[in-house]
């Protein structure tokens, strides 16, 4: 969706907003293609391409807000969902904290903000992935394995137009690889995301997945206990981004965040500093917010210490501060949240990590992860596709999988070692910038069949 | 719809295709909600498109589109086919579908009370009252209640012929009271958590619900939990209510009878299942008297797994999961069927929306009733009894599980006796169904929603049914969660 569009359908809107006396209205616009070309059994099994646009309407009443969403972009349409959006908004009730929508000055300026929109990947076409997903599926076939996994390329368009005269817009792309190799007893993963299709390389993916493989096959067992253990990149970001929402000013208010209540000084341990920092050149996504607030970069942890957390316009003005521009689409329970987390690091290999432990465990990636507990925040979940006993600071055999049950607080309290950090990609937590990490006492509670 | 669900066929088929099917959508959705006293989220929403699914050259393609035009079908269709014809270049041999007769049916979901002709002011006025009623405990410090409806239309058309326009109206409410103190946040929510209960119904669910009349005592229990004891870590008798039975049903049933699963389809994302093929039929899955199945049927119940048709076009079926604790049976689709010499596919094919490729998903998977009263489950002399979910987590193959509940009883002689918090419990899913040894029966069943399991890439978040009534087991594990 062209800037064209965008103000031709934020136009159509505001013409039906006026006609039925109404002066304010903010529209959220996405429009997106994706293509997901997805291999298991060594061979491609689902492949998909989609399209899809959306218009998001509010038509703010002085007190009262509410939302009309469509993915219909004619002009009756649009007329139709701002006349939703009006009848939705007249029944909502009062809120006393509600803002008028933000002019540009007070959404602030948006710095020079690094390119992320690559026309390759925005083109890549079926037969690029599939060749790609060919070659990796034959490095791990070679290595006696079984390949499963995706690669998905796609372009984005996000637009942010008020009343006031706010017009923010972004465009992004993206790809995605990502490869299980699968032996009779043992499997292993990578992956990797990135602006630019070309910056991903499936066969050293497909490499390290099949490698993986390999080192754990015929899996030893570890009895449940506290262990140090190495993280890499993938689980640390699945594990610790678990907690980010709760860095939010408005769960803190609510009282519902890890935060509430904890002193701010010493948090976690003093080697640990955390920044949301949307212009970092590994990071990705719109440089505004849900309300067109113009993201400013965080510290959130320095030195272990809690030192600032996002706010929206909203949570702010009740805090008697500036918005950081972290605020979701209006309205929500939510508030904000951290969405560009940066965890700063050392320079370390993973080889340098894993030949520093004398006795321990080597974890790929983590699986199924959810809160225990929501003040400890302690988290369970699995190890998955990797696991490896470390002896005398070398990986010496893989292990069947394990549970754990693991604070994360005392978990960046344990932390004695971090690797360089890398732009990392899981299941289960936005894509981060993190290290590796060698964690002390880390607790496994069980231990499964495989 | 149907007009332009047919246009998108003929397309496709001209150019080819031993096999073409195109679901047309239109999606409707309202979502309200409040929190302490205010508006929380209040809106609504809806989308249009279509999905073009095609066999080419032996292999899948697929392309979804919101331009429904004659020019944006075409398009789509085109992509659809050139993507087969790349599927091909690394594919495994033809694809073998199993076979289904041609269909033609109009099939409307019953409703009584259609959500959205129920004015806002009305909805939002119950959640309100809801939000003052829990807020009336002065423990309680934060109130969150939300109601959600959802009305899908489809039309499905097929290269065999088939023309099937459904539509499936859903609907879900529930509450949460939190309570904060010391260094501990708790919560309850009713009638279970994580938006409460969801079915295949209209308003009439929120009438059934009588949100109102439990606030009082969920705020009252939020805030008790914090007075109460830590529930005792070790080996016990089990009594789960059935809510939280209905999710474990769904974790440690329910994904691992998917038979791409088990074929290995997921195994870079959702994962695999413990359920190899050679299970079939010889593996003793749990104790004699546990019988589960598969049931898309409306007989089974209003569930969010109840449909007409599948998203290929096969009739809703009841299957035998668990027959006397025995295993019987895979959810399958045209495609994986044969491979376990199955003629005909058991219709577990769906997809989320009209942008996505059908999956197999759960139906309504379900755990039979017994013969006993919730008394007789009760009937101990020491056990635990835990209610509503609160976390959950099981491996990759689906083995080993832990869930942890809002709430927990210590079972003294029959009767509740202290209230526990943090109750958390784990095991081994053939080991814990083993160890099953009372059911109550259909009097405290109920079908219960699942309305965010997520499975596939793209992820697809998708709902199921689950019918449960509460459960006794022998030797599990408790207490783990918080285990040092």
């Amino acid at each position: 969706m062209t800037r064209v569009e965008c103000q031709r359908i934020f136009d159509v809107a505001q013409r039906a907003a006026r006609s039925a006396g109404m002066d304010d209205v903010e529209l959220l616009l996405d429009a997106h293609t994706t293509a997901l070309t997805r291999f298991a059994n060594n061979a491609i099994h689902q492949n998909v391409a989609e399209r899809d646009r959306m218009v998001s309407v509010r038509v703010p009443m002085g007190s009262r807000t509410a939302r009309a969403t469509t993915n219909l972009v004619d002009d009756d349409s649009i007329c139709r969902v701002v006349e939703e959006a009006i009848a939705l908004t007249k029944v909502a009730e009062p809120n006393d904290e509600l803002l008028p929508l933000p002019s540009p000055a007070e959404a602030g300026e948006i710095p020079e903000h690094p390119s992320r929109f690559d026309a390759a990947t925005a083109e890549t076409t079926p037969q690029r992935r599939a060749l790609a997903v060919k070659e990796a599926i034959a490095i791990v076939e070679s290595a006696g394995a079984t390949a499963a996994g995706i690669f998905e390329t796609g372009a984005a368009t996000e637009a942010l137009i008020n009343s006031r005269g706010l017009f923010r817009y972004h465009e992004e792309t993206s790809a995605r690889f990502s490869i299980t190799a699968t032996a009779a007893d043992s499997s292993g993963w990578a992956k990797a995301s990135a602006i630019s299709a070309a910056a991903i390389d499936a066969a050293a993916l497909a490499g390290n997945a099949s490698g993986k493989a390999r080192l754990s096959a015929s899996p030893r067992e570890a009895a449940p206990g506290r262990y140090t253990v190495v993280l890499e990149p993938a689980a640390v970001l699945d594990l610790i981004g678990q907690i980010f929402g709760d860095f939010s000013a408005t769960a803190i208010h609510d009282q519902r965040s890890f935060l509430t209540g904890r002193p701010a000084g010493a948090l976690f341990g003093p080697n640990i500093t955390i920044d949301d920092d949307v212009r970092h050149p590994l990071q990705s996504g719109a440089p505004f917010d849900g309300e067109g607030v113009a993201r400013r970069s965080l510290r959130l942890v320095e030195g272990g210490a809690l030192r600032e957390i996002p706010y929206a316009r909203g949570s702010a003005k009740r805090a008697g501060v500036a918005p950081t521009g972290h605020g979701l689409p209006l309205p929500n329970e939510t508030g904000e949240m951290p969405v560009n987390v940066v965890i700063a690091g050392g320079e370390t290999s993973l080889e340098h990590l894993i030949a520093a432990v004398d006795h321990g465990i080597l974890v790929t990636r983590l699986w199924y992860i959810r809160e225990v507990d929501p003040f400890e925040k302690i988290m369970t979940g699995m190890t998955r596709d990797g696991t490896f006993l470390i002896e005398g600071g070398q990986v010496a055999c893989g292990l069947r999988n394990l549970r754990f049950n693991q604070s994360v607080v005392e978990l960046l309290r344990n932390v004695i070692a971090m690797g360089l950090p890398a732009r990392a990609s899981g299941e289960e937590a936005m894509d981060m910038v993190v290290p590796a990490m060698t964690v002390q006492a880390f607790n496994f509670t069980e231990v499964t069949k495989f | 719809m149907k007009d332009v669900a047919l246009r998108a066929l003929d397309t496709a088929l001209a150019h080819g295709v031993t096999y073409a099917d195109v679901r047309v959508e239109h999606i409707r959705e309202r979502s309200l909600g409040t929190k302490n006293g205010q508006t929380g989220r209040l809106g609504s929403s809806e989308s249009t498109g279509a999905g073009i699914r095609v066999v080419a050259e032996g292999a899948w393609g697929f392309a979804a589109t919101d331009d429904l035009s004659a020019a944006g079908l075409s398009t789509a269709a085109e992509q659809a086919v050139a993507i087969a014809r790349a599927s091909a270049l690394a594919s495994k041999g033809e694809l073998r579908l199993a076979p289904e007769d041609k269909h033609e049916c109009v099939w409307v979901s019953p409703c009584a009370i259609d959500p959205f002709a129920v004015p806002i002011e009305e909805q939002l006025g119950l959640l309100l009252a809801v939000d003052t009623e829990l807020r009336r405990n002065s423990g309680v410090t934060l109130a969150e209640t939300n109601m959600t409806f959802a009305r899908t239309r489809q039309v499905f058309v097929s290269s065999l012929g088939s023309i099937i326009d459904q539509a499936r109206t859903t609907s879900q409410a529930g509450f949460e009271a939190w309570a904060f103190k010391g260094n501990e946040i708790q919560k309850r929510s009713y009638p279970t958590s994580f938006g409460g209960q969801a079915q295949l119904k209209g308003y009439e669910l929120v009438h059934e619900l009588a949100l109102l009349e439990h606030a009082p005592r969920i705020a009252e229990e939020a805030v008790a939990l914090h007075s109460a004891d830590q529930c005792p870590a070790g080996v016990f008798p089990l009594i789960l209510e059935s809510s939280q039975l209905g999710l474990q049903i769904h974790e440690s049933i329910g994904h691992p009878i998917e038979l791409d699963r088990v074929l290995g389809s997921e195994a870079n994302y959702a994962g695999m299942s413990f359920l190899t093929v050679d299970k079939l039929n010889t593996l003793r899955y749990g104790s004699d008297i546990v019988n589960a199945v598969a049931d898309a049927r409306l007989e089974h119940g209003p569930g969010l797994g109840t449909f007409a048709f599948d998203d290929e076009g096969v009739p809703a079926q009841r299957i035998d999961v668990i027959r006397d604790g025995q295993f019987r049976g895979y959810l399958a689709s045209r495609e994986t069927a044969p491979v376990i010499g199955l003629t005909r596919s058991n219709g577990a094919m769906r997809a989320a929306g009209w942008s996505r490729l059908p999956l197999i998903r759960m139906t309504n998977v379900s755990l039979l009733p017994g013969p006993h009263t919730l008394d007789e489950v009760l009937d101990i002399d020491h056990g635990i009894y835990m209610e509503t979910n609160r976390s959950w987590s099981i491996d990759d193959k689906r083995y080993n599980f832990q869930f942890g509940c809002e709430i927990g009883w210590e079972i003294r002689n029959g009767k509740r006796a202290r209230m526990l918090r943090n109750p958390t419990y784990s095991g081994i899913t053939t080991e814990f169904w083993n160890s099953c040894e009372r059911i109550a029966n259909r009097d405290n069943w109920t079908l219960w929603g699942v309305p965010n399991c997520g499975k596939g890439q793209p992820e697809q978040v998708m709902g199921t049914g689950h019918g449960a009534s509460p459960a006794r087991f022998r030797n599990v594990r408790v207490g783990g969660g918080y285990g040092k």
